[in-house]
């Protein structure tokens, strides 16, 4: 319903005797503007903005999401689409992107690689989209990725896996809305060594996301003295982790978990019954409990335990004024849930990336001057020069450096302790705390 | 953890997969053995146990028990009649062809599957156990609530053993599984008894829906796991056999426990299915079941 109103907008703005170098020249207008305010670290307000987008209307740029709405990421995929949505009318009220509206055209990908890599070609061949954002598992991102390569269509992921910075993946291949696992990483690995203790047993997926948290946590590990007493890799599909529980070392200190799927709960609940009060220390990704209420009966035993956030779930007063404003554009209150559902647990620490992601590609046709897909090179080469963007509207999560040669942003990361059934954040790490060794470089490739 | 204390956990955990797989697995088995039909939406029926159970919980909030027991009576009489609505609009409609049954059972496998999606939601909801404590022994700690539901399977099994050996119900079915037409010449009500079955079958998957989903959560996907798991169960126990399904459930579920302990899980599903491979070259019927086709 959201869209044909918009529709509707459009062509009433159609209606206005504008002619086409005059609407572009106050797009431009609204660019420079943007990038002015956006740089000052604000936002638009809201009436000049929208007389200028009643100005410069013109074909909107259609943007295909592609989204995990079936399969085991459709938790995600439900908030993903709803930050979405909140993202594109929040874009539609300042003006649109360089005075065109926004439409999101979402497909479902079903959590699955190879329909991913269908999903793509729908999109950027039936649906004629412009560019293409949105997917999260890392197995659909790996899957999907090449054939956006090769349909040559801008490919914007959101999906914290570290294939975008390996510089595995091509040239099409963006993430500037979410800090890669690496990173993550890296920046919090001095904290827990230095304050919950060094040998480490590590509890992970087995597959690529995983495989990202066993090596560079490892490695991290090993290079600040301590040692890792286990690796544990657990299948995608795993009901019943008490088997595992018997191979954890006497002797660890912390134990690290990051699970997904919909077992994360067992698993959590089944470690406290093996541990009982005498448990170590236990560090977890909140990837092991994203759409999960802290509070439900039987997870009381994480309670002193840690945390890694991207952004906080629990609303507290130092939250900014951008941090608040985007809690509530996309609905969510101050646990961390659903307005209307205080069951429904949103995904908070990775859906701020869709949003970010859909005010880049903002930025990114604003000042590439993009108007169609023939303009794709000097989009991709703007893309590429950024280096910076500024905490604001655009980036409530907190401003993040870009490394165009590896396509990937980093921004702050933030460590909470489970106090009475709530993350309370306790430390929070600088941006360059998850900076690493560049691997790859993606400007090399031809477009 | 040494060997001793390990080996025991093993066989703990392997103990209870063996009672929950013998109960999602009977369900399966009597409708294959007794329809000759592959019912592929089984899992289906076990995931809307645990569905149905979630809702009683929130119905009945304050009293986990209280809610267990209404989800113990609720969903096997909802998935129950489920089961019957598509016996009487779908299988009988195909005439219980078996390749016809596969195709429709898988549509109805994707239609539960959607619509649990579209109303239920995408994510794990928990189910709070009706009874929790920790069983504290010297080495580890472990679910009291999952030595009650082995318990709890155990009885069930009994309780269908005595059904199919002791009441006039079980006669029919064994009647019918044995020979379809000369039990309709000594007057089973064969149609009748088909649709009992089936329905029993699913009301069977859905009480270890119930059973399971404080350990577990209800999921949409849940079912797509013990699916496979229960069909693994059968072919090795033999189709219909109430014997060769509870030692098939033993052999899988204790040395996918002891193997997964100790070496790998996905060893251990590599051995299940190794082991379905053996029995369907040496003994295709099943350890229990007929072996003279």
């Amino acid at each position: 319903m959201k869209k044909r109103e918009q529709q509707t907008t459009t062509r009433t703005a159609d209606s206005f005797t504008l002619t086409r170098r005059e609407a572009l020249k106050s797009g431009l207008g609204l660019t420079a503007a943007a990038g002015a305010v956006g740089l000052a670290g604000g936002y638009l307000p809201g009436p000049l903005a929208s007389s200028v987008y009643a100005q410069g209307s013109d074909q909107p740029i259609r943007i295909g999401f592609q989204v995990h709405r079936t399969g085991i990421g459709a938790v995600y995929g439900r908030w993903y689409e709803r930050t979405s949505a909140a993202a594109a009318k929040y874009i539609n009220s300042i003006g649109g992107i360089a005075g065109r509206p926004i439409e999101i055209v979402p497909e479902d990908d079903g959590t699955d690689p190879k329909r991913g890599a269908e999903v793509v070609e729908k999109l950027a061949v039936q649906h004629k989209v412009d560019f293409i954002y949105g997917p999260l598992f890392s197995h659909v991102v790996i899957g999907s990725a090449p054939r956006a390569g090769e349909l040559k269509i801008p490919y914007f992921v959101v999906s914290e896996g570290y294939h975008v910075a390996s510089g595995k993946l091509n040239r099409y291949v963006f993430q500037p809305g979410i800090t890669d696992v690496r990173a993550q990483i890296t920046s919090i690995s001095s904290w827990v060594m230095d304050n919950l203790g060094k040998k480490v047993t590590m509890f992970f997926p087995d597959y690529a996301f995983g495989y990202d948290h066993r090596d560079y946590f490892s490695a991290e590990v090993v290079k600040k003295g301590g040692s890792i007493g286990e690796l544990l890799a657990i299948p995608p599909t795993e009901s019943s982790y008490t088997r595992y529980f018997p191979r954890i070392p006497a002797d660890t200190e912390v134990l690290y978990h990051v699970m997904v799927g919909p077992g994360v709960l067992t698993f959590v609940k089944e470690m406290g019954e093996h541990f009982g009060s005498r448990r170590p220390q236990i560090f977890g990704f909140i990837d092991s409990l994203e759409g999960v209420d802290i509070a439900t009966p039987g997870l009381d035993f994480l309670e002193g335990t840690h945390f890694w956030e991207a952004f906080p779930r629990y609303a507290s007063n130092t939250d900014t004024r951008y941090s608040k404003a985007f809690r509530e554009a996309v609905g969510v209150n101050a646990s961390g849930a659903s307005k209307q559902d205080p069951k429904d647990v949103a995904t908070y620490s990775h859906m701020f990336g869709v949003w970010e992601t859909l005010f880049v590609i903002k930025d990114a046709v604003e000042q590439s001057g993009y108007r169609s897909k023939k303009d794709y090179p000097a989009l991709i080469e703007t893309l590429e020069g950024f280096e910076w963007f500024n905490e604001g509207m655009a980036h409530p999560q907190g401003g993040k450096k870009f490394v165009g040669a590896l396509h990937q942003c980093y921004g702050r990361q933030h460590i909470s302790r489970v106090t009475g059934g709530k993350l309370d954040v306790v430390h929070t790490t600088a941006i360059e705390d998850g900076m690493y060794d560049a691997e790859g470089d993606y400007t090399k490739q031809s477009l | 953890m040494s060997f001793g204390p390990h080996l025991f956990l093993a066989v703990l955990e392997g103990t209870v997969t063996a009672f929950v797989l013998a109960l999602t697995a009977l369900g399966l088995s009597l409708v294959f053995g007794v329809m000759r039909i592959v019912n592929v939406a089984h899992g289906e029926f076990f995931m809307l146990g645990a569905v149905l159970a979630w809702y009683c919980s929130t119905l009945i909030s304050g009293s986990p028990l209280l809610g267990f027991a209404l989800a113990l009576v609720v969903a096997p009489l909802l998935v129950g009649a489920l089961a019957l609505l598509t016996d009487w609009s779908v299988l009988k409609r195909v005439d219980y062809n078996p390749e016809s049954t596969i195709v429709a059972t898988i549509g109805l496998l994707y239609i539960v599957q959607q619509l649990v999606l579209t109303v239920f939601g995408p994510e794990a909801r928990p189910v709070a156990a009706p009874v929790y404590f920790r069983v504290s022994f010297p080495w580890f700690g472990y679910s009291g609530y999952k030595l009650i539901v082995a318990g709890l399977s155990a009885s069930l099994l009994l309780a269908t053993w005595y059904a199919l050996s002791r009441t006039r119900l079980g006669l029919y079915m064994r009647a019918t599984q044995q020979d379809y037409e000369i039990a309709q010449a000594f007057g089973v009500p064969v149609r009748n008894v088909y649709a009992t079955v089936f329905a029993l079958g699913a009301m069977l998957a859905a009480v270890a829906g119930v059973l399971i989903v404080p350990v577990q959560q209800a999921h949409y996907l849940m079912g797509l796991d013990p699916l496979l798991l229960s069909f693994i169960v059968v072919i090795i126990g033999g189709l219909g056999s109430l014997k060769g399904t509870v030692v098939a459930a033993f052999v899988i579920g204790l040395s996918d426990g002891i193997v997964s302990v100790f070496f790998s899980p996905t060893l251990a599903k590599i051995l299940a299915t190794l082991l379905v491979a053996a029995v369907l070259v040496v003994r295709p019927g099943g350890l229990f079941g007929d072996n003279r086709a």
